[in-house]
């Protein structure tokens, strides 16, 4: 060390060290690291497998690829044989698109639910929530006939429509409950300032909320990015197939054919993964403290 | 204190509530009331009143089914209520401690099996567990329980909880991400006095952090058993819609697809499936009701 | 204030994408005339559609597109009641047999097909899967069938110096050689998807108990039980064949029993004729396929094989372009797609009347079967799956137990009488 080190100050113990003593560390990446395994065993195992032949994949499922075994035959297949590249851009559209208005509509509910005392208050919290309390596909032909109706068969946005819909109420939920948490003096202090409700929301709530929205973000991008049924029933042409959709065709009434499926699977993760760990960046330690005030 | 003008409350609340109406709850209550009525060969709709809900309930042929699945989904809701939300709640406690070193590499390796296809997820542990090709029965015999391993998910004493445990997998992350965002509101002045305090790692978890997220547990409680009670894909994609062995992995979910959408020879019925799903509907209502009215109230939100 | 102006872009840039979105995704085509999509489940059957079907008609009716969409086969059925009711699904629709198939028209989603070009080439037999129960409309032209019976591995036959089986104690005793022999699985069947214990298994070794129509036929008129000793029989035949599946065979799905077969694991090998393409195209070098069909009771026994109506084609009844749906319906109806489509999809035989020459090896010694064994289709399929309790899923049900050991015969064949009896009046 340098002789700036006689002059520095005495470095404090971090948290972790001073709640678990100073081989605190080591029980906790203990934890952490066998739980990591167990999620992470299979997820090795499909990549591993998705690059070997189909004999060798059952031969022995454990087997790193040998030189013998290793084949890119699955992607090869995937990549040229179909249009995986607009499959993954119908996805990314539906996805985000959907994201983006369940986020903003969902905290703007949520805010006016939590927030204002008005009659049918409780009733339309309660018909919100409706929508995750009955199976999704019980819908399917109503929508489907709304969606003809208004002209929008084989679009994305008629996907984005009914994702968005689909979304709305868990993220109602989730961001009314962060909402409440919100000290009230906060909100009081902005108001004796003489800042509208809609200042209030989008210029002090929402940058609050911000590990929830990131969290209700990740959430229905999961569901949305990985449906089969409604890009089945509402844009099933092959202009607006998304992945899971485009990813069903190796998957036959008696043959499946697991090279492509588990290469195109693989692949698919490849943006969820992208969006997720770019989210997860906004979950950076929320104020409730110092800097507003 | 929180009265907006009614224009400003509307104005916050109509996107919302128009693209879900449209979208989502009016279809769904509109196809629910076909459980009022039963339909002809021909296709005529005919009010029957309350019969489909007398015959699910109550003829042997349906009510035995149902009754199955409901049980099957009350253990499989307690088996995530066990193990999901208390892991969730390990990890995000341990990830909120500050100072730790790649808590974002291990939180986004974690979270990975969240993001994954019910697809992939289907096949790869159906690999794993296959007692064909032998992994699960390696692996196990490292550790030297080999001889406990047996076709979990072909007998009809463990399909279940097999698949219960699959599920768990797949979705711990949800909590774990719920719960820490909760953690990360907690102020980190209240910890430091604590800490200045003397008070050990275990009592500031139990006497500060607990009670402080208590509502956030709520509400992944709430969520769970939402999830949990209209769950579907998973069993469907292992299984397919006839939830074997025996119907002992048959959940609500799976039953009224079967009902409703049909299933290889048995011809779809969309009034017993509306009527299955008002079942469904009922009691999922009855718990979020519950949660609302009981457990809400109660709790205290700490103004911090 | 910084969240100011993030919230602000957040909100413009909200806006704008669903704008375009909505922008590009309104620049949607219609369907014009001279143009057909085909509903089916058979995605296996896609690469052959685009590059040798299609092109086939195409030539033949220049001016017609066709598109083939397949849709999953586990959703097909679903989707397309959905999308039927919806209005938005294709011109052709291929159809499951029987009652699906009958719900569909009784509803008003298909074309009565009656006298339409191309329906002649068919017998009464091909027709009566795709017909109402009076014989009087005819609502799908059938297009394939399929029959069950034993593959084998000869290399493994050879190893262990067996012969194909002729009765129900030479094949027992050869499973027991093989299981005996410790090396091989003696037979290769899983119980975990359940269909192939009652479609493939059950449906193909039964016949020959309770003699094909004869006893089929019977149970309609009400004049058999299934609890009546041949039924029984059938039943406890299957549950000897179950000692010899693979250990842990109740979580062996149907795609593990393929691989299981390919890798040469398994000595025989419960197939419907559907797995011999699997089998061409993912054989490994362990794998010499031979058949032989499902063995009869006792020597100098008739022998009954299934052979089943699978599949068949339909008109939408709301499909814009019916002209050219009908024309590509009287081709389907020609020699040169029945040569094609049972040349070419391996294991689904042309229904129609046109004499055409099998090449495949297997698929061909599995077609001459009709010579020396009368034909018959799945025993539930015509009526009996109409009530409640599901026959169909009821016997997907018992038949996994009676696999596993897990029901007796006799309680199999009582579950499934009562439930019949409960629905049906001449069971009564």
């Amino acid at each position: 060390m340098s002789s700036s080190s006689i002059t520095s100050l005495p470095l404090r113990p971090s948290l972790v060290q001073r709640s678990f003593g100073p081989a605190g560390h080591i029980w906790v990446h203990l934890v952490l690291c066998l739980y990591a395994v167990i999620a992470l065993f299979p997820i090795a195992l499909i990549l591993i497998n998705s690059v070997k032949t189909r004999e060798a994949i059952f031969d022995n499922p454990m087997a790193l690829p040998t030189a013998d075994s290793f084949s890119l035959i699955g992607f090869h297949k995937v990549l040229s044989n179909t249009n995986f590249l607009l499959y993954f851009s119908n996805s990314l559209v539906v996805t985000l698109a959907s994201l983006v208005l369940i986020v903003l509509f969902g905290a703007m509910a949520g805010w006016a639910l939590s927030e204002y005392k008005f009659r049918g208050n409780r009733v339309m919290t309660l018909f919100m929530a409706i929508g995750i309390m009955i199976p999704i596909r019980l819908g399917t032909v109503s929508i489907l006939q709304l969606v003809v109706a208004l002209d929008l068969i084989n679009t994305r946005t008629a996907l984005i429509l009914v994702y968005t819909a689909q979304g709305l109420p868990l993220a109602v939920m989730i961001l009314s409950e962060f909402i409440r948490q919100i000290p009230t003096e906060l909100k009081d202090a902005a108001r004796c300032d003489g800042v509208g409700e809609f200042r209030i929301f989008f210029q002090v709530i929402l940058p609050l909320i911000r590990p929830a929205i990131a969290t209700v973000a990740v959430f229905t991008m999961i569901p949305a990015w990985n449906d089969l049924w409604f890009p089945l029933i509402l844009a099933p042409g092959e202009q607006t197939r998304t992945v899971t959709l485009g990813v069903q065709q190796f998957i036959g009434q008696y043959a499946t054919d697991w090279n492509s499926v588990l290469a195109a699977l693989s692949l698919a993760v490849i943006p969820v993964l992208i969006l997720y760990m770019l989210f997860s960046r906004q979950l950076i330690r929320g104020l409730t403290s110092g800097a507003v005030k | 204190m929180k009265t907006a003008r009614f224009w400003q409350i509307a104005v916050f609340l109509a996107p919302a509530v128009l693209i879900y109406s449209l979208f989502s709850a009016l279809p769904l209550l509109d196809t629910l009331r076909l459980g009022f009525y039963s339909i002809s060969d021909a296709g005529v709709h005919s009010f029957v009143g309350l019969d489909n809900y007398r015959t699910i309930l109550f003829d042997s042929d349906w009510s035995q089914a149902f009754w199955n699945a409901m049980l099957n989904n009350l253990k499989f809701f307690c088996m995530h209520m066990a193990l999901q939300n208390p892991i969730g709640l390990l990890l995000a406690t341990l990830f909120s401690l500050k100072g730790l070193r790649g808590a974002r590499t291990y939180r986004t390796l974690i979270f990975l099996p969240t993001l994954l296809s019910v697809v992939i997820i289907g096949f790869i542990w159906q690999l794993i567990i296959s007692p064909l090709w032998g992994v699960g029965e390696k692996l196990m015999g490292l550790v030297g329980l080999g001889n406990y391993f047996a076709p979990w998910l072909g007998q009809e004493s463990t399909a279940l909880v097999t698949l219960s445990l699959i599920s768990v997998w797949q979705y711990v992350g949800i909590p774990m991400m719920l719960i820490y965002a909760a953690l990360l509101a907690v102020p980190d002045e209240i910890l430091e006095a604590a800490h200045a305090e003397g008070a050990s790692a275990m009592r500031i978890f139990w006497q500060i952090k607990l009670p402080l997220i208590w509502p956030t547990l709520g509400l992944v409680t709430i969520l769970t058993f939402v999830a949990n009670f209209n769950a579907f894909d998973l069993i469907y994609s292992v299984k397919g819609a006839l939830a074997g062995p025996n119907y002992s992995s048959d959940l609500l979910g799976t039953f009224f697809y079967r009902t409703f959408f049909g299933y290889q020879a048995q011809i779809g019925s969309p009034t017993m499936g509306a009527a299955v799903a008002t079942l469904m509907f009922l009691v999922i209502l009855a718990g979020v009701g519950g949660y609302f009215y009981l457990v809400q109230r109660k709790l205290t939100r700490y103004a911090l | 204030m910084q969240s100011n102006k993030k919230s602000r872009t957040k909100r413009v840039f909200a806006l704008s994408t669903l704008f375009c979105t909505i922008a590009m995704a309104l620049a949607g085509g219609h369907a014009d005339a001279g143009t057909l999509s085909i509903e089916s489940w058979r995605v296996d059957d896609l690469a052959l559609w685009e590059n040798v079907l299609i092109p086939a008609f195409e030539k033949k009716n220049p001016g017609i597109t066709v598109k083939f969409t397949p849709t999953a086969p586990t959703e097909y059925d679903s989707s397309l009641t959905a999308r039927l009711a919806g209005g938005t699904a294709g011109d052709l629709v291929a159809c499951r047999p029987f009652d699906v198939s009958l719900s569909l028209y009784n509803r008003g989603h298909l074309e009565k097909l009656d006298g339409k070009p191309g329906m002649e080439s068919f017998p009464a037999s091909a027709k009566v899967a795709w017909q109402t129960d009076d014989g009087k409309d005819t609502f799908c032209m059938p297009m394939a069938s399929v029959i069950h019976g034993f593959l084998y591995n000869q290399k493994i036959f050879k190893e262990l110096n067996l012969q194909p089986p002729k009765t129900e104690a030479e094949f027992l005793k050869l499973l027991e050689t093989v299981k005996a022999g410790g090396k091989y699985t003696p037979l290769v069947l899983g119980t975990a998807d359940q269909w192939e214990a009652h479609q493939v298994l059950f449906t193909g070794i039964g016949p020959n108990y309770w003699k094909g129509e004869i006893g089929r036929k019977a149970l309609i008129a009400g004049k058999a039980k299934f609890t009546d000793p041949q039924f029984i029989a059938a039943w406890e035949y299957e549950a000897k064949l179950g000692k010899y599946l693979a250990k842990g065979a109740s979580a062996q799905t149907y795609g593990d029993s393929q691989n299981m077969f390919a890798l040469g694991q398994g000595a025989v090998y419960a197939a419907g004729s559907w797995d011999i393409a699997y089998f061409n195209t993912n054989a490994s070098s362990k794998l010499e396929m031979g058949v032989f069909p499902p063995p009869v009771p006792k020597a100098g026994d008739a022998c009954y094989i299934s052979d089943h109506n699978d599949i068949g084609m339909g008109v939408n009844k709301k499909s814009k372009n019916k002209e050219d749906a009908y024309k590509f319906l009287a081709w389907l109806g020609s020699q040169e797609f029945a040569d094609i489509y049972t040349n070419k999809v391996t294991g689904f035989f042309s229904l129609s009347n046109h004499l055409i020459s099998v090449k495949d090896p297997i698929a061909k010694q599995m077609i001459d079967w009709r010579k020396s064994c009368s034909s018959t289709i799945r025993v539930n399929s015509q009526i009996l799956n109409r009530g409640t309790p599901s026959m169909e899923n009821e016997m997907w049900n018992v038949n996994v137990q009676v696999l596993n050991g897990k029901m007796t015969p006799l309680e199999a064949a009582t579950k499934i009488q009562t439930g019949f009896a409960k629905w049906y009046k001449p069971q009564q």
